[in-house]
């Protein structure tokens, strides 16, 4: 095999079989993609009587390794976790890359064994997938396209128009550790050695939030799931308090974020609450579920942080403020485009 | 909360602690206390010239703790809002060039040149655009195309001038024939005394002075006696966090209690009454004093920086035959105002109508720490 990506994998001849078959089947094997089909053939159990939810993602990002992560885990773990917040138990996934010729194969392999690792982590089966070559140019490295599928674990469904005054807000864990990270890998900013992206999957976690909520006799009351990945807790937060025609009122004392974090960004002069997150997510439900909720995603590996930080409230409808550590209260309004470090 | 990971890098620890004790809600309120008795009833119309305390004040929430009689200005402290129509202009122009990379802070990418256009739009027509976090990452970018002209968008106070000095003695040193700069610095106490001698103070005083912290560490107290001495005018050197502007908000007031002018330092953590010789020596080295003109404000003698002529082939507008152009101001836009103290955002007809973050019509809403942008994110809902 030659030791870069040429032209010809993507040819649909024997080089792409090649590639297909050493690269992709040697990682991600299972007997739905092993057939090699032009589709995979999904086994539907006939006692799912629920809908199916599905959400495709494309994902490119410089550069292609970072600490806590990269390309290939924040491929499948961005697709469940979209997947997982609107309530779907996803099993499935479908993966397209497009490649630009050239690419070291190393780095191709090392890509799709982080997606294999983050697949069995999260017990999603890749069982389709593209390949395309670009040429030198036409696109960065590599991109990747994922698509995800499950049946919904409960109806009525959580969705960003559910959030009700009076129902408290939860986060799973410290926010803006992955938008650090990816922008200090980037511009190779040495002082941010302790920051690491917080790229894991979030079914776990959903799955442990919906149990809890059904022994409460409560399951459909978990209204809002949304995980806060570009433009942040803030943005995400905004969006729901748009969408539900509520206010939300933060408590700046209790959102989790790492000192490190903290503390590059305050250097940068950036706001860790805009900063991009790909491992938790922002949880709605009512004032009675709250405690419930937050012991539950406590008892998982990656909502060991999770903190309730917030009300929703019915005046100011679509404003989210921020009661800051003082004691005074602010807007905590959304970002017209991404954050950037300032001059002095 | 499970326990965080301990930081292997201690300087951010110990600045860390030190940041969480002075965001401490009870000695914040203790200075708020501080701060009412030594007002009495009586105004402070005090002015910050620096993007980072206008950002702070409204991040921390301290102007919704102010208070009523403590009016808060911004004045021209945001080194983008200060940048003239007819600069960005020059630089818009200059990344049309071919053979040329720009090479630039984050902050610059979104202003609107006269035409509206930015150097983002700029970009996305195949100009060459790169952000930097140090002007030294120029240089490395000059090295990397030899066959091109990297210039840097030298944009920025007393603090930020010194380092890009040190970068063209660095250019020079390795011999690189392919870098210049476009020095736009300004230097703040030339902005300061136009401020005083604005007719306007008549009418609608600056009653004292928050100075930039930053700026400051550079140049200590001196530069800013005349404050007090010719004008009679409180000012004090003040830091960032929330019990920082607290107690030079208490300084201020307590001065003009005592009807007492002085210009007094706050922030001796970070700054040194001295300020830092060695780097204005640098500066000293590279630049001299010149004219130049502040958006909204025009031509204030000697508030700006050009190149010594012993560093022209560094100097972008004698290496590329720069010129700034006449523009005429923007219709409407009332940024100089605003920059001066005399309206708050919201009074400018365009704020939050046609001038949004998404639509700047000038740099004060651009840039993050430009006290428009401050007001349009922190506090569109304030009746202002």
């Amino acid at each position: 095999m030659d030791d870069c990506i040429l032209l010809d994998a993507g040819s649909g001849g024997r080089a792409s079989q090649r590639l297909i078959s050493q690269c992709f089947l040697r990682h991600f094997a299972n007997p739905l993609l092993d057939r090699m089909d032009d589709a995979a053939l999904l086994p539907v159990s006939s006692s799912h009587n629920k809908p199916l939810a599905m959400s495709t993602d494309s994902y490119t990002v410089t550069p292609l390794f970072f600490p806590g992560g990269s390309i290939g885990t924040l491929a499948v773990h961005g697709t469940v976790n979209d997947v997982s917040m609107l309530g779907g138990d996803v099993h499935y996934l479908s993966c397209a890359f497009i490649i630009e010729e050239g690419l070291p194969l190393a780095t191709l392999d090392k890509v799709a064994a982080d997606m294999a690792a983050a697949a069995r982590e999260a017990g999603v089966q890749i069982v389709t997938g593209d390949t395309k070559v670009v040429q030198r140019g036409a696109c960065d490295k590599l991109f990747i396209n994922t698509t995800g599928i499950g049946h919904l674990l409960v109806q009525p469904e959580p969705s960003g128009h559910r959030a009700r005054p009076g129902d408290a807000v939860l986060v799973s864990g410290a926010v803006g550790d992955h938008g650090l990270t990816i922008m200090g890998s980037r511009e190779g900013l040495s002082f941010l050695t302790d920051v690491r992206s917080d790229s894991a999957p979030l079914n776990g976690l959903v799955r442990a939030v919906f149990t809890a909520a059904e022994a409460a006799g409560m399951p459909g009351e978990i209204h809002v799931l949304r995980d806060p990945t570009r433009g942040g807790l803030a943005t995400t937060l905004n969006e729901i308090a748009e969408q539900s025609g509520v206010s939300i009122e933060l408590d700046e004392q209790a959102i989790p974020v790492h000192e490190a974090v903290r503390s590059g960004c305050s250097f940068l002069g950036l706001d860790p609450l805009y900063l991009a997150n790909e491992g938790k997510c922002l949880c709605i439900v009512p004032e009675t579920l709250a405690d419930t909720v937050l012991a539950a995603m406590r008892a998982t590996p990656y909502g060991q942080e999770a903190a309730r930080i917030g009300t929703v409230g019915a005046e100011r409808a679509g404003q989210v403020v921020l009661r800051t550590l003082i004691g005074g209260q602010r807007l905590l309004g959304m970002l017209e485009g991404a954050q950037l470090p300032r001059i002095c | 909360m499970a326990e965080q990971p301990t930081s292997p890098n201690p300087a951010f620890d110990t600045s860390s602690r030190l940041t969480a004790a002075l965001r401490n809600p009870h000695l914040c309120h203790s200075l708020l206390d501080r701060l009412r008795t030594a007002l009495d009833g009586r105004s402070l119309r005090f002015m910050e010239v620096c993007g980072t305390h206008t950002v702070s004040i409204f991040q921390s929430g301290l102007r919704s703790l102010l208070p009523e009689q403590v009016r808060h200005l911004s004045g021209p402290g945001c080194p983008v809002c200060v940048t003239h129509d007819a600069e960005v202009a020059a630089f818009l122009d200059l990344a049309g060039r071919d053979g040329v990379i720009l090479a630039t802070f984050g902050d610059l990418l979104r202003v609107p040149g006269p035409g509206g256009k930015s150097l983002k739009h700029a970009k996305a027509q195949g100009a060459r655009v790169e952000i930097v976090y140090s002007p030294l990452d120029a240089l490395t970018l000059a090295a990397e195309h030899p066959g091109d002209m990297v210039v840097f968008l030298g944009i920025g106070f007393e603090t930020t001038a010194p380092t890009v000095a040190a970068t063209i003695l660095t250019a020079q040193q390795r011999g690189l024939d392919n870098f210049c700069v476009l020095s736009l610095h300004k230097l703040v106490p030339p902005a300061l005394r136009a401020l005083l001698d604005d007719p306007q103070q008549q009418e609608q005083p600056i009653e004292a002075f928050l100075l930039p912290g930053h700026v400051s560490t550079i140049l200590g107290l001196a530069p800013y006696a005349f404050l007090a001495g010719e004008y009679h005018v409180p000012a004090v050197v003040g830091g960032f966090e929330p019990a920082d502007i607290l107690l030079a908000l208490c300084l201020m007031a307590e001065q003009r209690r005592d009807g007492r002018a002085e210009v007094v330092n706050a922030y001796a953590r970070a700054v040194d009454d001295g300020g830092n010789p060695r780097a204005r020596a640098l500066l000293d080295q590279c630049f001299q004093p010149a004219d130049a003109l502040w958006r909204g404000i025009g031509r204030i003698p000697q508030s700006g920086l050009a190149l010594r002529e012993g560093f022209a082939r560094f100097d972008a507008m004698r290496r590329l035959d720069l010129r700034l152009p006449d523009v005429p101001p923007l219709p409407g836009c009332r940024c100089g105002q605003v920059l001066k103290g005399r309206l708050t955002p919201p009074q400018c007809p365009l704020f939050g109508k046609a001038c949004t973050p998404a639509t700047p019509v000038g740099p004060c809403m651009v840039s993050t720490e430009g006290s428009c942008a401050a007001y349009f994110k922190y506090a569109r809902n304030e009746d202002c």
